[in-house]
């Protein structure tokens, strides 16, 4: 055993190894995630609307998002007579590929992360302004007259935005003075603050245009349903509108991810360097166990046996995570993941919360809010913050 | 070294399709797609010569802004009539001739310097942080050019709307 052992570790030591396996690990669970993430905002839109949700499948509808994967992918598959066939074919790959390639920079934690390259930040804003070719080509590719509509909106609207947001960013860049993501969550402890406190105005248009960016209400002009139908995805279906939904929910994580890291202190726990607040550190633990706790609870009140034993089930798993949790070195090697976790998960979650709270804009005011406020606030950040910087 | 050597050719390789199918598309959105392709193998080579933030960029700005920009005025432009008409004019013979003669030309000559070639070694840990390389040489060492380099930036941008724009 214990050479079996000894041999995974020096395997495990190998340049692509670790890198080929978390690539992997994140490729299979991401797309589970990020349906938990669309039943998490039928859920809380439920809540807002004062009604239930997805209950039927599952106890509370905790197995919707597998029945809607499986609905998904059986339905049928059909191309525009009139559509342009291989761009069609080939737009919402490149939606899925370039947002899932994000993940490559994202710092999950100390150890778990595929890499770390000195451009890390700008890699992932690269990568995801390429995403945008996967709207367009999808929306003009499919010969009608309301996906080039969709297209057209979405273009104009991530090219105003992307440059608020690359300015947004340079505001946090400017404390962090560097592009790699590990180093920004270093320099975050080194500097014993989050950056939000250094540059809450930048945070603040970060979020606004990282909304826009991903099209999310009360930006969501691109895919307005009571004007143009979906927008760009309307005559897309099955499987090929599941992977824009994907690289939808997929965007949402990295831009949450790339907030956390920048200006929320990434994997760090709440005051790092305070000694007498090291009890933070057993609240993995805790979390796991809470969540058991209401599990349980949640089983005596469930009415049918079969839902019964699901929600004890799920209790019993989470307890048997929180023991694991107490364990020191397992303990500290989830620290960091649970902490990132929950910070995107909070962000995540205020994203479907304004989503369900705000009206839609109108385009001109989009626009005017875009070139009249948030790029000229911005670009006024960035000079105060340096002309700060030089005096101090 | 042969790996090294072999990214370079499938990069050049890549580039130079994208460059020809860009031009000989009839489909202008076909041909920006060849483009984005070609721009994505420059980006590839500047990765290649270890210069990250230079390929960033290049993916960043011409991907992700510029080729965007084409797509979204191509499909504002009614483009059916362009797709119908002859793609080459008559002079096609000339200028393949002059072309062959060109390609000869230049086939000589760099066959004369054969031996003064070889990949250049990339310089490893010199350009450890080349982002922090980059703002220097741009806002230090030459910060007269820059600067005027991107005041005729701006002074092209104004113009174009002047002309652009009937009333202001």
């Amino acid at each position: 055993m214990a050479e079996f052992l000894a041999a995974i570790e020096s395997y495990l030591q190998l340049p692509y190894v670790k890198p080929t396996l978390y690539i992997v690990i994140i490729i299979a669970v991401f797309p589970l995630i990020a349906g938990y993430i669309v039943l998490l905002e039928r859920k809380v839109m439920a809540d807002i609307q004062a009604r239930l949700g997805p209950m039927r499948v599952g106890p509370h509808g905790l197995l919707q998002p597998l029945a809607d994967a499986v609905k998904l992918l059986l339905k049928e598959d059909i191309i525009p007579a009139k559509a342009d066939w291989l761009l069609f074919w080939v737009a919402p790959i490149i939606s899925v590929v370039t947002a899932l390639v994000a993940f490559s920079v994202v710092p999950f934690s100390d150890w778990f992360f595929i890499t770390d390259t000195n451009i890390g930040l700008l890699f992932i804003l690269s990568i995801s302004s390429v995403g945008i070719l996967g709207i367009i080509l999808g929306g003009w590719s499919s010969n009608s007259s309301y996906p080039l509509l969709g297209a057209l909106r979405s273009t104009a609207q991530m090219v105003s935005y992307e440059v608020a947001l690359g300015f947004a960013i340079i505001g946090g860049l400017m404390v962090a003075g560097t592009l790699s993501m590990q180093e920004i969550v270093r320099a975050q402890q080194e500097q014993q603050v989050w950056f939000i406190f250094y540059q809450p105005l930048a945070f603040f248009i970060y979020a606004v245009a990282a909304m826009a960016e991903t099209n999310r209400s009360p930006f969501d002009l691109p895919e307005a349903e009571s004007e143009i139908v979906a927008g760009y995805h309307t005559e897309y279906s099955g499987f090929r509108f599941s992977l824009y939904f994907l690289a939808e929910y997929t965007n949402i994580v990295i831009v949450s991810s790339i907030a956390v890291t920048l200006f929320l202190g990434g994997w760090l726990r709440p005051f790092p360097n305070v000694e007498w607040l090291d009890f933070l550190n057993y609240c993995p633990a805790v979390a796991m166990l809470a969540i058991a706790g209401m599990s349980f609870l949640g089983a005596v009140r469930e009415k049918r046996w079969m839902e019964q034993v699901g929600m004890g089930g799920l209790g019993a798993v989470f307890a048997l995570l929180g023991l694991l949790f107490l364990l020191p070195p397992v303990l500290v090697a989830v620290q960091g993941l649970f902490w990132f976790l929950l910070k995107v998960f909070l962000i995540v979650y205020g994203f479907i919360w304004i989503r369900f709270t705000f009206p839609r804009y109108r385009y001109d005011q989009l626009m005017k809010l875009g070139w009249y406020w948030l790029i000229p606030l911005a670009i006024a950040n960035v000079i105060v913050t340096g002309i700060v910087m030089v005096l101090l | 070294m042969v790996l090294h050597d072999l990214f370079f050719y499938i990069l050049a390789a890549i580039i130079l399709g994208g460059g020809i199918l860009t031009i000989t598309r009839r489909n202008a959105v076909h041909s920006a797609i060849f483009l984005v392709m070609t721009l994505i193998g420059v980006a590839g080579l500047f990765l290649h010569l270890q210069a990250e933030f230079l390929a960033a960029v290049q993916v960043f700005l011409y991907i992700g802004g510029i080729t965007v920009l084409f797509l979204f005025v191509i499909m504002l432009v009614n483009l059916d009539e362009a797709a119908k008409q002859r793609q080459f004019n008559r002079q096609w013979g000339l200028a393949l001739g002059c072309v062959l003669l060109l390609v000869a030309e230049l086939g000589y000559f760099l066959y004369q310097g054969k031996d003064s070639f070889s990949f250049a070694e990339s310089s490893g840990a010199l350009l450890q942080n080349n982002t922090q390389e980059i703002a220097m040489s741009l806002y230090r060492d030459y910060l007269l050019p820059f600067e005027i380099a991107s005041l005729l930036l701006l002074v092209a941008i104004v113009g174009a709307v002047v002309m652009a724009k009937k009333q202001i």
